[in-house]
């Protein structure tokens, strides 16, 4: 079997006697959609802050296509092709929608200017191509901050995706955004993940959506991987309807 | 627009120099405030007020007063590049420790770190002078011998031609990859992170720009006075520089020259004609800046020009 895109051996992580990470093994192979579900306080956030670098583990190790990343910086992971979207999304928000992607776009190169203006330093077809690949060409000009959170999550996913990143980590895209909006949402960001190829996770507590979007299923209860399958598998478990999906 | 402002200026200052000679000195002087205000305007755009970048002042300052002092043939360009390269050699050692703070913090130590320096400049009287501090004989410049006049007024078009230089070059940093990254600093360095850039690094290198652009200030101060005393480095220094920067506005270059203009003039009329209320008086003309126009002088001014403008730089 080829090298798992992202691999765990052994996570471990407690916060005082909260256990947030309890010797987690899980490897995602490139190609897939993983949905991660769970209730609050699960650690799902934490084993993503584990693999992007935010948190180091007491123990284990991070892989990422075989490299060791569990003791680098989350710039130093990002540069070997991980992409982050957040909860909160991680905008600058005293820039233009378009200023956002080309500074993630002058970024990528590792080296920027101090001389040539950003616009100039940047590939402007590519910038056009990324807002038009999320449906933001239209707010191009506009503040970030004074975008929808729809478009704000949005924005936070095309801004990872000027990396050109191999898998992309999103956690709960779709929070804070109206119900009726979420699916068009997913819609977006899954199509555009799909185009440029991208394995993708992501957090979710829209079954509905877990559904539609995910190719495999991940449940956590108290900092431990309980269910690891296809959807229709996971999602039918007695222990994970129970304790997870409170059913 | 904004340009043409800056070039008007330019030829206002030598205008103003060479009709009224009396002028030079504090034109120098407010050169010199937009200068530093310039370098303070750097670590604002990153969301960053020092209260102690007169620090850097001092050290050029002192370093051109001992080189000078050492060896009185040293042409002044000389003792302007020593004074710049102290300053940025200082601010490199001191960038490493204060850019890993934010915020109350990084203003709070750069003003602790700029006090024990004053405090010792006043202490060692030995080697500073102490408070009564260290003359500086007027050297050459360009390597020609001049009398107080022409001396002035070469220093005159050099403030002036490096004002311009200095602010056009400042305004394409803001512009470019590296000054829209350090704006990002402002409002989200976690992004920065995973995009892969190095939040400390970015503000560092702004930090010892910055420390480079007070130290040529300070530089210049030192030769038009042809005194260096321990006040070029005090709290009350730095509280200028960054009341400067907040009165003219950190959106563009232009700025701070704005805001060292209209300081430097108050302080000049209001110190004649309102004596002992004149800092009374700036303190009046900040609050109507902060009321009336929050981004300082130049928002307003790029506000008339563009009122469509949205609120992102």
């Amino acid at each position: 079997m080829s090298t798992p895109l992202l691999e765990t051996k052994g996570l471990s992580l407690s916060f005082g006697g909260v256990v947030a990470a309890d010797q987690i093994d899980f490897a995602l192979h490139a190609g897939e959609r993983l949905a991660v579900i769970g209730q609050n306080g699960a650690g799902k956030t934490t084993f993503i802050n584990i693999c992007t670098g935010f948190l180091k583990p007491k123990s284990g190790q991070v892989l990422l296509d075989g490299v060791n990343i569990t003791h680098k910086e989350p710039r130093q992971i990002v540069r070997l092709g991980l992409g982050r979207s957040f909860q909160l999304p991680q905008l600058f928000t005293e820039h233009t929608v378009r200023q956002c992607l080309e500074i993630a776009a002058a970024a990528r190169t590792g080296r920027l200017s101090w001389f040539t203006a950003l616009t100039d330093a940047v590939d402007r077809h590519e910038i056009d191509d990324t807002l038009s690949l999320v449906g933001l060409q239209a707010r191009a000009h506009h503040a970030a901050s004074a975008l929808p959170e729809g478009q704000r999550k949005l924005l936070d996913v095309a801004m990872a995706l000027m990396l050109r990143p191999k898998l992309m980590i999103m956690d709960e895209p779709t929070s804070g955004v109206a119900s009726e909006d979420k699916m068009a949402l997913m819609d977006t960001v899954m199509q555009a993940l799909q185009e440029r190829q991208v394995t993708s996770w992501f957090v979710e507590h829209d079954i509905d959506i877990v559904n539609r979007y995910a190719t495999r299923v991940a449940a956590w209860i108290a900092g431990r991987v309980a269910a690891d399958g296809p959807p229709a598998q996971v999602l039918s478990d007695p222990q994970i309807k129970r304790e997870v999906l409170g059913t | 627009m904004i340009r043409s402002m800056a070039w008007l200026g330019m030829l206002l200052c030598l205008g103003l120099g060479l009709l009224f000679p009396w002028s030079k000195t504090p034109l120098i002087m407010a050169l010199c405030y937009g200068l530093a205000s310039l370098g303070v305007c750097l670590l604002v755009r990153a969301g960053q007020v020092s209260f102690g970048h007169a620090l850097y002042a001092a050290v050029a300052a002192y370093a051109v007063a001992f080189l000078a002092r050492a060896h009185p043939e040293t042409d002044g360009l000389v003792l302007i590049l020593a004074g710049i390269l102290a300053s940025t050699v200082v601010g490199g050692v001191v960038g490493l420790f204060v850019v890993r703070y934010r915020g109350i913090f990084f203003g709070m130590l750069n003003l602790a770190l700029s006090m024990v320096v004053f405090s010792m400049l006043g202490k060692f009287y030995n080697v500073t002078g102490g408070t009564d501090g260290l003359r500086i004989n007027r050297p050459t410049m360009f390597g020609l011998v001049t009398e107080r006049n022409d001396y002035e007024t070469l220093l005159l078009c050099l403030s002036v031609l490096l004002a311009g230089g200095l602010g056009w070059l400042v305004q394409r940093y803001f512009k470019s990859a590296a000054g829209e990254a350090l704006a990002g600093i402002k409002s989200n360095e976690t992004r920065l992170e995973y995009l892969g850039l190095s939040a400390k690094y970015i503000l560092w290198q702004a930090y010892v720009g910055s420390a480079a652009l007070v130290g040529l200030s300070g530089a210049l101060f030192g030769l038009v006075q042809g005194l260096v005393t321990p006040d070029i480095g005090s709290w009350f220094r730095s509280g200028e520089y960054v009341f400067i920067t907040i009165l003219g506005g950190s959106g563009h270059a232009l700025g701070v020259f704005l805001g060292a203009a209209v300081f430097e003039a108050v302080k000049l009329f209001a110190s004649a004609y309102m004596t002992g209320v004149w800092q009374m008086l700036l303190g009046l003309t900040l609050i109507l800046v902060i009321l009336v126009a929050p981004e300082g002088m130049v928002g307003m001014l790029r506000r008339k020009i563009n009122p469509h403008k949205g609120s992102a730089p």
